[in-house]
């Protein structure tokens, strides 16, 4: 079986997985970081979103394999200890979680879109959630969160 | 998902000799269509050759008046070239426009044309801008590459490592997206170069084709009042939950109207 070695929330890990071990598998059961959800397995739904070598991915459409020696960034890694991140802190204080199965996802997402456009516009911000679905919130509030990080400043 | 063989060769003669040595082996360039054909088990193969690490078919390069694109570029690469948004902009917004952030993160030129899905958006591109298919032994022309629904000109185990586009004069791309996955229902990619004008139609039939009507009204007036109707056989388009062959046909002329005034016609 092929082993991987990757930089999982800057700690180096490595594990034995099969070809066909999906990354998002990877993460959630040989690492046990289960803050990434898996909604459709489908690449439709975004749930499952991760940064791979600072770029979002659909961690359900990638293989363990594929990121052998990346550096991943999962929702577990934004918070420093019991500081939420801004982009987090934003979706808490504007209500842009229901149920908050998609928040995972919407949030790296999110953090990666103000990485590559620090100030975009709310058209800017709907077209990038193209990828992420949420079943509870209307996006209005995702949205306003989005935004309000932005205008703070330091959630990229 | 059944397990298969992993290689991850990082040049393109390993690739070439681990596809010969394979039982059944199968390209990946970045999965986005292959990860979910393996899932739902439409293709087994006993090996997968990840092209990921494979440098030969990375860059984006201007040589003799083209664009050559390596068949590794993402579309998020091709959408952000300063090279390209400065060069063949429609090409930029073709690429800038398939699915969402995370597909473009992942897919490459060179998987979509292979896969040749009869709603993708580079097929129209290649051979609206009348690009040339490069690989590891030969080039084809985009008018001869894309055979028919899911078929191209590729041989089996043929690697694509390149496609050229010339430098057009103008061009734009419109397309009107399946609200939900972002695949074109129709796409059209037009193309004016000196005299000759190349008018490239996805989503509305089973394969790219081109519109000889419309490039031939465009041809002696290049502005969005000439583009008239589209000469595509209504029997032979697609018809699906997403659109009637009657609407698609008529999307044909709506977005070559939005392409060329796009383009400045
Ligand atoms: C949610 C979603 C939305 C999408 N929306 C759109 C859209 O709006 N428009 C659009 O055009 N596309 C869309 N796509 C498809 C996307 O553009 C991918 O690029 C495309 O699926 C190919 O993926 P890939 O490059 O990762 O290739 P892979 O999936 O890795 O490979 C695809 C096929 O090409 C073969 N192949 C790969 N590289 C080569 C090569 N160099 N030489 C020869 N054969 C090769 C493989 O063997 C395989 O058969 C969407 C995909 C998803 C998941
Ligand atoms: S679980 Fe990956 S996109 Fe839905
Ligand atoms: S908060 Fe429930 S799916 Fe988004």
């Amino acid at each position: 079986m092929p082993t991987v070695t990757m930089t999982v929330n800057e700690r180096q890990v490595s594990g034995e997985v099969e070809g066909r071990t999906l990354l998002v598998q990877f993460l959630r059961e040989h690492l046990n970081l289960t803050g990434t959800h898996v909604g459709c397995d489908t690449s439709q739904c975004g749930a499952c979103v991760v940064h791979l070598n600072g770029d979002s991915v659909k961690s359900c459409t990638i293989l363990a394999v594929q990121a052998n020696g990346g550096k991943v960034t999962t929702i577990e890694g934004l918070a420093s200890g019991d500081a939420l991140h801004p982009m987090q802190e934003a979706f808490h204080e504007h209500h842009g979680l229901q149920c908050g199965f998609c928040t995972p996802g919407m949030v790296m997402s999110a953090v990666d879109l103000l990485s590559k456009n620090a100030k975009p516009s709310e058209k800017e911000i709907r077209e990038w959630l193209e990828g992420n679905i949420c079943r509870c919130t209307g996006y209005h509030n995702i949205v306003n969160a989005i935004s309000h990080a932005a205008q703070q400043g330091d959630a990229a | 998902m059944h397990d298969f063989g992993y290689h991850r060769p990082t040049t393109l003669a390993d690739a070439a000799a681990a596809l010969e040595s394979a039982e059944d082996g199968k390209l990946m360039a970045g999965g986005q269509t292959m990860i979910p054909t393996l899932k739902q088990r439409l293709a087994q193969p006993s090996d997968i050759v990840d092209l990921g690490a494979v440098e030969a078919l990375t860059g984006i390069r201007e040589e003799g008046g083209a664009l050559a694109i390596g068949a590794m570029t993402t579309h998020a690469e091709v959408a952000a070239s300063d090279l390209v948004k400065a060069r063949i902009p429609a090409l930029a917004n073709l690429a800038g426009g398939i699915g969402d952030p995370q597909v473009r993160h992942r897919g490459t030129i060179g998987g979509s044309i292979a896969n040749n899905d009869p709603a993708a958006d580079y097929p129209a591109g290649c051979v609206g801008l009348g690009a040339t298919i490069h690989t590891g032994k030969r080039q084809i022309a985009a008018d001869d590459f894309f055979t028919g629904l899911f078929e191209t000109a590729l041989e089996e185990n043929e690697i694509v490592t390149a496609v050229s586009f010339p430098l057009p004069g103008q061009a734009a791309y419109a397309k009107f997206p399946n609200p939900a996955s972002r695949y074109a229902i129709v796409g059209v990619m037009v193309a004016q170069t000196g005299d000759s004008v190349r008018v490239a139609v996805t989503g509305a039939g089973p394969c790219v084709f081109r519109d000889r009507a419309i490039e031939a009204a465009l041809s002696s007036n290049f502005s969005a009042s000439a583009v008239g109707t589209s000469s595509a056989d209504e029997s032979a388009l697609n018809s699906d939950i997403h659109a009637s062959a009657e609407y698609r046909k008529h999307l044909i002329g709506v977005m070559a109207k939005r392409a060329v005034a796009a383009a400045g016609g």
